[in-house]
């Protein structure tokens, strides 16, 4: 920067000399502001998702930048919604980035205090096995009178109203077939 | 209007700050018939300016925890809950308590204010109510023939100790924020320059020129400005500065369910809330009112103005807000005569000496 | 009524907004003044749990003066069916109708039928079967099943047998001074929405009617809906534009969850989970499906559950194994979510994987859930924050009672972090059975995964295990239909695009997506996982993911994700047109005939055969889809029509009748019997019930409290109070009360205050608001109090669970529990903490004289003097 455009650029030669001689827009305007844009325009992509909250089902964009997603709008093509957000619906992104989300898996052992860290796959394998034990041990093939139960009653399962359809599928068919059937969710409650 | 660099009446304040060809003013009409005190306002507006908390406290004023405006809450919900006897506005139904005698006044706020004295209620921008603020205020005796006081700091219920069925009440919610004035007097103290005119018209704090003085918060006839504690710089209200100059709405107004808030140019708006004003008139809202619309009021207008369905008061906004430099000019012209006079004196006493 | 649109469902209240800009009126029906009774034209407080009385009262305002839609009526409901002579109603039996049996507190139902259906009652079985299977719910998408034959009808709806007598004798006492006395609504007040409502229904005009959880959660819940449903019928508002009964679901897919149900009596579609003597065999289950003889679609009924079992085990189902039936887990009674807490209490339940829940602050009667979940072998909790159900073991209420120990509690609890909406693709059901399509935007981070990953390893995993068993036990699982492909960043993550194809509905032998349901085969050459949602996929297109902009389209927006089911945006829409296929009015015109075309139009997919004209008349004999004729538009009934009266299907009884909650400080004033006398109850120590009257002691909880949302928190908190923009909106748990009863308990305004049950008593900050308004039921005052349920010990802002002062007391039809009414006493002060709670707790037991071997009467006695 050359001494000229240093002093063009100072404040109070653009006030003396430009069309602001109070000095109180053009002439003060800084170079952060002059550049200001909507983080969402440099996105690197930008996906149209739902509102995880209630059941009105509004349209959300969700802005994306190097991985990370950096903003969370009403989507104003959704007839339903038309754009809008609730202050739910509108801390969407901090639901989703949020420090305080749990991002590891704990284990807290039989009588133990408290956590401890566990990894992915083992615990994978863990519960798989508990699933299996359980099932064993309370298996009924039929009732008193031999009509085939073909059940266990020794495992349940609450939660589906914030899943996917895809997902709710999953959990039914893989627990039906395991003989599960205590599968609940809130809309009993 | 008045004349260029004006520090009062109507001007158009974005070409008066130097912009030439500036595009038209922006501004938000904020309707309060149509708010449901959602408050995504609040959350949409610290989403994308990433706005810390204001801290957790229940403050007891209706469902208004945020208190006010703030260096970090930019836009502020009031829930204000009165009685509707004898008025009938906003109900098919009015008068329920009509006939019913209208008792004195019992909430803290009024006995606080006709007391004279201010303990911390937390509406003050940025102060968490003193723990004992609404205790003080139950301290004031009620009226010996009076309702028994709870502590409510709401308008008080005529007949609150009757047992005869009420069915008419009204609660008005108000999300308020920044009025852009005309004349902002904020900026006109800014001594950095760090609060300034945009081209849209609006008033945006520079936060990497601001020093932190505080000059601008005094001044504000609204209360408005506050300094981030911490941080020390001044912030409020951008008008989303950025996504404006994109051409994307503001963040509150983008969320706003029931476009209580409505972003626009400012013409357009004011256009459209007289006809919204004219609406509610028919309909029978006779209480309806427009606040802050009129460019000849002691701000020159502002740049975000609201449908109120009381006074202003009753929404803790200022019923006829100045701008304090109003007179700035008039007490330079006479600070000046006054120097130049003592400097004739001056003159005067040296030229006569011998 | 019943909702709280403005505060539980702000950007879907935009319309109600709009709807008033354009000149709508709106009222507000709710126990406490909220931010929706603010934009209402009309606010009018009522009494929490009687909301059947203020309904029945508009019904009887509505019989009284004929204000109904004659035509509709007449045309499209039950009305002039006449109805079996043995029947007795509640106003013969004060407060049963004929059947009830008190050994089992239900009823033998053959008295309901209609005339020369005498003996279907009968045979459908037995009723506390039908209600510990919660059946009722297989009705979400089809009425109960009926006989064939055509009923007997009286078309002057004079006959004293039609339903449209006996809904007019039922309802005859319910008028403005009762309404008055049980709901504490004024008579002008009452007569004004009457009017309003009457005025704005019929050909012209249409009045749409909204609830929320403020009614599915009762004893009676079912019956507040039918109440309003048979206004909406009698006013003709049904299956028109501007009309009908909108539920606002609170979750984002509990539609779905509920189509596709991860609940323990159901299979996709409303197809009943088989129980094991009613349904032994494969040929018993489905035709208590289709009900051979039937009108309407359930006819197809074994189309749609061949496919499902194709779907569920692919080549491996049959005609020779009866598609895999045997494989399916056999019912034997109730095994629902409250059912299964207390079976966790007394051993019987090894392991429990909650997803995205968290009963532990958002069921009812929270100490049992947390006291079940301490007796568990194991534990696995999936959510995206640290909730209350994952650290009961150290943190819950019970450990500072020091009823739960640390070291002394077995349960291995795993946390699986889970991973959030932006993070995978999938489809939510919204509140009007709208699929729409989720783009993902990032990978999940960490050790989030979605609940489709951890499903999809957990099969794979324990197949893996069991690869090779011969057990007779071990062939479903192993036989299961369970190839997905696997993709993202990760390489693991199935696609919930091949699930959503799989759910749509494929042929067998090619895997082409399949149209819709009508191309469903019995054969087994089609494979479809939920009949209802069959057309998702149709053409391989996912329709779920259609967006195209709602301003670039009329205002049904038919482009616009997919509605279940066959993107029928409103149901049984034919009546939007009257008989002869033409609108009722231009005004409301919606679905029609269209002559020349010979086919049905409109704005809507016709929920109707497209090419069946109005003047179809079935031939004699007809059943099934042929059996419906030209203008009966509830296609899915048993015989065409909107039901007026339920000969079938209900539990409770086929018209519904005001009933106080299982918990009330008020004595019936219409009939002897106090509550529902067929509610589900469990009688145990560990679910002690407050008293009412009769029975004495009523004044120990003196005061009716209620639950809801806050606008600014979710449930049970788990995804609001860990959000620092949220918390601070509302930070802490209070009480709202209304100003006389500070005055009359010495509460002071945002001062501690606590709130007793049997179960248990939380403390909360006072709000006292003139929200809040004490009524006057008979010749005395009723407060009520109400508490937001967010709180828990977990996240930034903590307070007590509102939840964990109810009991379990469940609606008959549905198994869902009565959390939106009981009664309490609320005293100044903050409540005492330790074993002292307990003990506090203890005494009040003793004063209101509850004891482990005393409950309420479901049946109200007849004793001259209540017992003691």
């Amino acid at each position: 920067m050359g001494v000229r455009t240093w002093i063009q650029e100072w404040p109070v030669y653009r006030q003396l000399t430009g069309t602001d001689p109070l000095g109180r827009g053009a002439a003060v305007q800084s170079e952060r502001s002059k550049s200001l844009t909507a983080r969402t325009e440099s996105a690197d992509s930008m996906a149209r998702s739902v509102c995880p909250y209630c059941a009105v089902g509004c349209g959300q964009r969700v802005f994306v930048k190097d991985r990370k997603v950096i903003q969370i709008e009403g989507d104003p093509d959704s007839p339903i919604s038309l754009g809008r957000l609730c202050p739910k619906g509108s801390a969407s992104l901090s639901l989703v980035t949020s420090d305080r989300r749990q991002q590891k898996v704990l284990y807290r052992r039989p009588y133990g205090t408290a956590w401890e860290d566990l990894d992915l796959d083992t615990a994978m394998g863990m519960i798989a096995d508990r699933v299996l034990a359980a099932r064993d041990a309370t298996w009924e093939d039929a009732d008193e009178d031999g009509r085939p139960l073909n059940r266990t009653l020794g495992i349940s399962s609450l939660g589906g109203a914030t899943l996917d359809n895809e997902e709710n599928y999953l959990i039914k068919k893989l627990f039906t077939a395991l003989g599960a059937l205590q599968i609940e969710n809130q809309a009993r409650i | 209007m008045a004349g260029p660099n004006s520090l009062y009446g109507p001007v158009d304040p974005a070409p008066d700050a130097g912009y030439v060809d500036a595009p038209p003013r922006v501004g938000f009409f904020t309707d309060t018939s149509v708010c449901i005190g959602c408050k995504a306002c609040e959350v949409a507006c610290k989403e994308w300016n990433l706005i810390p908390d204001d801290g957790f406290n229940l403050l007891g004023t209706s469902y208004d925890n945020t208190g006010g405006l703030t260096a970090n809450s930019w836009r502020h919900v009031a829930f204000i809950e009165q009685p509707t006897a004898g008025r009938g506005a906003g109900t098919d139904s009015p008068g329920a308590f009509a006939a019913m005698p209208v008792g004195p006044p019992a909430s803290a706020q009024t006995a606080v204010v006709a007391a004279g004295t201010a303990p911390d209620t937390g509406t003050e921008p940025g102060v968490p109510p003193a723990v004992d603020a609404l205790a003080a205020a139950g301290t004031i005796a009620p009226p010996a023939t009076g309702p028994q006081f709870l502590g409510m700091p709401l308008p008080d219920l005529p007949g609150r100790m009757m047992d005869a069925p009420r069915s008419d009440f009204r609660w008005l919610m108000m999300s308020n924020v920044c009025k852009h004035c005309t004349h902002a007097a904020c900026l006109d103290v800014c001594p950095t320059g760090s609060l300034f005119r945009t081209e849209f018209g609006t008033v945006v704090v520079q936060e990497d020129i601001c020093n932190g003085c505080g000059y601008c918060i005094p001044a504000c006839p609204y209360g408005v400005i506050d300094r981030r504690e911490g941080d020390g710089r001044a912030w409020k209200c951008t008008m989303c500065y950025d996504r404006i100059g994109d051409g994307l709405t503001p963040a509150c107004a983008k969320a706003c369910p029931t476009e209580s808030i409505q972003f626009g140019e400012l013409d357009e708006l004011r256009a459209r809330a007289e006809r919204r004003l004219e609406s509610l008139h028919e309909q029978g809202e006779t209480s309806a009112r427009l606040y802050g619309n009129s460019p000849d009021d002691g701000v020159g207008g502002d740049g975000a103005f609201f449908l109120l369905l009381d006074e202003p008061e009753v929404y803790g906004l200022p019923p006829d807000p100045v701008v304090c430099t109003r007179d700035l000019p008039a007490m330079w012209k006479r600070a000046g005569w006054a120097a130049l006079a003592m400097a004739a004196a001056v003159v005067v006493s040296f030229g006569r000496r011998p | 009524m019943g909702s709280n649109m403005a505060e539980a469902h702000p950007v879907g209240f935009q319309h109600v907004v709009e709807a008033k800009r354009r000149g709508a009126k709106v009222i507000h029906i709710d126990p406490r003044f909220t931010r929706t009774s603010a934009l209402a034209h009309t606010y009018v407080p009522v009494r929490a749990g009687a909301d059947i009385a203020f309904l029945g009262g508009v019904i009887n305002y509505i019989l009284s003066d004929e204000k109904d839609f004659r035509e509709y009526v007449l045309a499209y409901t039950n009305a002039s069916m006449l109805v079996n002579e043995g029947f007795k109603d509640t106003e013969d039996l004060d407060g049963l109708f004929s059947g009830y049996d008190p050994e089992t507190n239900t009823y033998d139902q053959s008295t309901w039928q209609y005339a020369s259906h005498e003996e279907h009652g009968r045979s459908t079985g037995n009723s506390h079967v039908a209600r510990d299977t919660a059946s009722a719910l297989r009705h979400e998408s089809h009425g109960s099943p009926l006989p064939g034959g055509d009923v007997a009808r009286d078309l002057t709806l004079q006959d004293s047998r039609c339903v449209y007598q006996i809904l007019k004798r039922h309802y005859s006492r319910y008028t403005p001074e009762v309404v008055e006395q049980v709901c504490g609504v004024p008579q002008d007040t009452f007569l004004e929405v009457c009017e309003a409502w009457t005025a704005n229904s019929g050909r012209e005009r249409t009045t749409a009617l909204v609830y929320s959880v403020g009614w599915t959660q009762h004893t009676v819940g079912v019956q507040y809906i039918r109440t309003g449903a048979i206004i909406q019928l009698l006013l003709g508002n049904v299956g028109r534009p501007g009309g009908g009964v909108m539920a606002l679901r609170g979750h984002a897919s509990i539609q779905g969850s509920t189509d596709i149900p991860t609940l323990f009596n159901l299979l996709p579609g409303y197809l009943p989970m088989p129980h094991h003597r009613q349904h032994e065999t494969f040929r018993q289950w489905v035709d208590a499906i289709r009900h051979p003889g039937q009108k309407g679609f359930w006819a197809n009924a074994e189309a749609y559950a061949v496919s499902l079992l194709k779907a569920y085990f692919g080549g491996a189902a049959t005609a020779e194994n009866d598609w895999g039936y045997g494989w399916l887990p056999r019912l034997t009674g109730d095994h629902g979510t409250y059912q299964q807490a207390l079976d966790m209490i007394d051993g019987k339940i090894k392991g429990y994987f909650l997803l995205g829940q968290n009963p532990a602050v958002g069921s009812a009667h929270g100490r049992a859930q947390r006291l079940g979940m301490a007796n568990l072998d194991w534990l696995v909790v999936r959510d995206l924050y640290m909730i209350e159900s994952a650290t009961f073991w150290k943190d819950g209420p019970e450990v500072a009672t020091g009823e739960v120990v640390p070291t002394e509690c077995r349960t291995e609890v795993f946390f699986m972090p889970a991973a959030s909406h932006v993070e995978k693709e999938g489809t939510f059901t919204q509140t009007q059975r709208m699929l729409q399509w989720r783009e993902q935007a990032v990978e999940p981070p960490g050790d989030c995964r979605s609940e489709l990953w951890f499903f999809y390893h957990l099969g794979r995993l324990v197949r893996d295990r069991l690869a090779g068993s011969a057990a007779p036990r071990d062939q479903g699982i192993l036989n299961l239909n369970w190839d997905y492909p696997v993709h993202g960043e990760r390489g693991d993550e199935p696609s919930a695009e091949a699930v959503l194809k799989e759910i749509n509905g494929y042929d067998s032998a090619t895997g082409e997506p399949l149209p819709g349901y009508l191309s469903l085969k019995d054969d087994g050459t089609t494979a479809c996982g939920c009949w209802i949602y069959s057309g998702v996929y149709a053409d391989g297109v996912n329709q779920a993911a259609r967006r195209k902009p709602g301003s670039e389209q009329d205002w049904v927006a038919l482009e616009w994700g997919w509605v279940w089911p066959a993107d029928r945006r409103t149901l049984y829409n034919r009546a939007s047109a009257d008989p002869d296929g033409r609108p009722w009015s231009e005004r409301k015109r919606y679905v029609w005939w269209d002559p020349e075309a010979g086919e049905w139009t409109g704005y809507d997919v016709p929920d109707f055969e497209k090419t069946k004209p109005p003047t179809y008349r079935p031939p004699e004999g007809a059943t099934g889809v042929a059996a419906i004729s030209g203008d009966d538009p509830f296609i899915m009934q048993g015989d065409g029509k909107g039901w007026l009266y339920a000969p079938g299907g209900l539990i409770d009884g086929p018209m519904p009748t005001h009933y106080e909650p299982a918990e009330s400080p008020v004595r019936n004033p219409l009939y002897h019997q106090q509550a529902n006398p067929t509610r589900k109850v469990y009688d145990r120590p560990d679910n002690p019930i407050n008293p009412s009257p009769p029975d004495r002691h009523v004044d120990v909880y003196p005061y009716v409290f209620t639950t809801s949302r806050l606008t600014e928190h979710h449930t049970a908190g788990g995804m609001s109070r860990h959000l620092a923009y949220l918390s601070e909106l509302q930070p802490e748990m209070f009480v709202e009360v209304s100003p006389e009863l500070a005055a009359e308990r010495g509460l002071e305004h945002l001062g501690w205050a606590h709130v007793v049950t049997t179960r248990t008593a939380i403390e909360a900050r006072v709000m006292v608001t003139d929200r809040l308004t004490p009524l006057r039921i008979e010749d005395r005052i009723v407060h009520q109090i109400w508490l937001p349920y967010h709180w828990g010990g977990e996240g930034l802002v903590t307070g007590d669970s509102a939840n964990d002062l109810f009991g379990i007391a469940l609606d008959p039809n549905v198994l869902i529990q009565e959390s939106k009414v009981g009664t309490c006493d609320i005293r100044p002060g903050r409540r005492p903490t330790g074993p002292e709670l307990l003990a506090y707790v203890d005494e009040y037991r003793v004063r209101a004289g509850v004891a482990p071997d005393r409950y309420p009467h479901v049946l109200t006695p007849r004793a001259d003097k209540p017992e003691a």
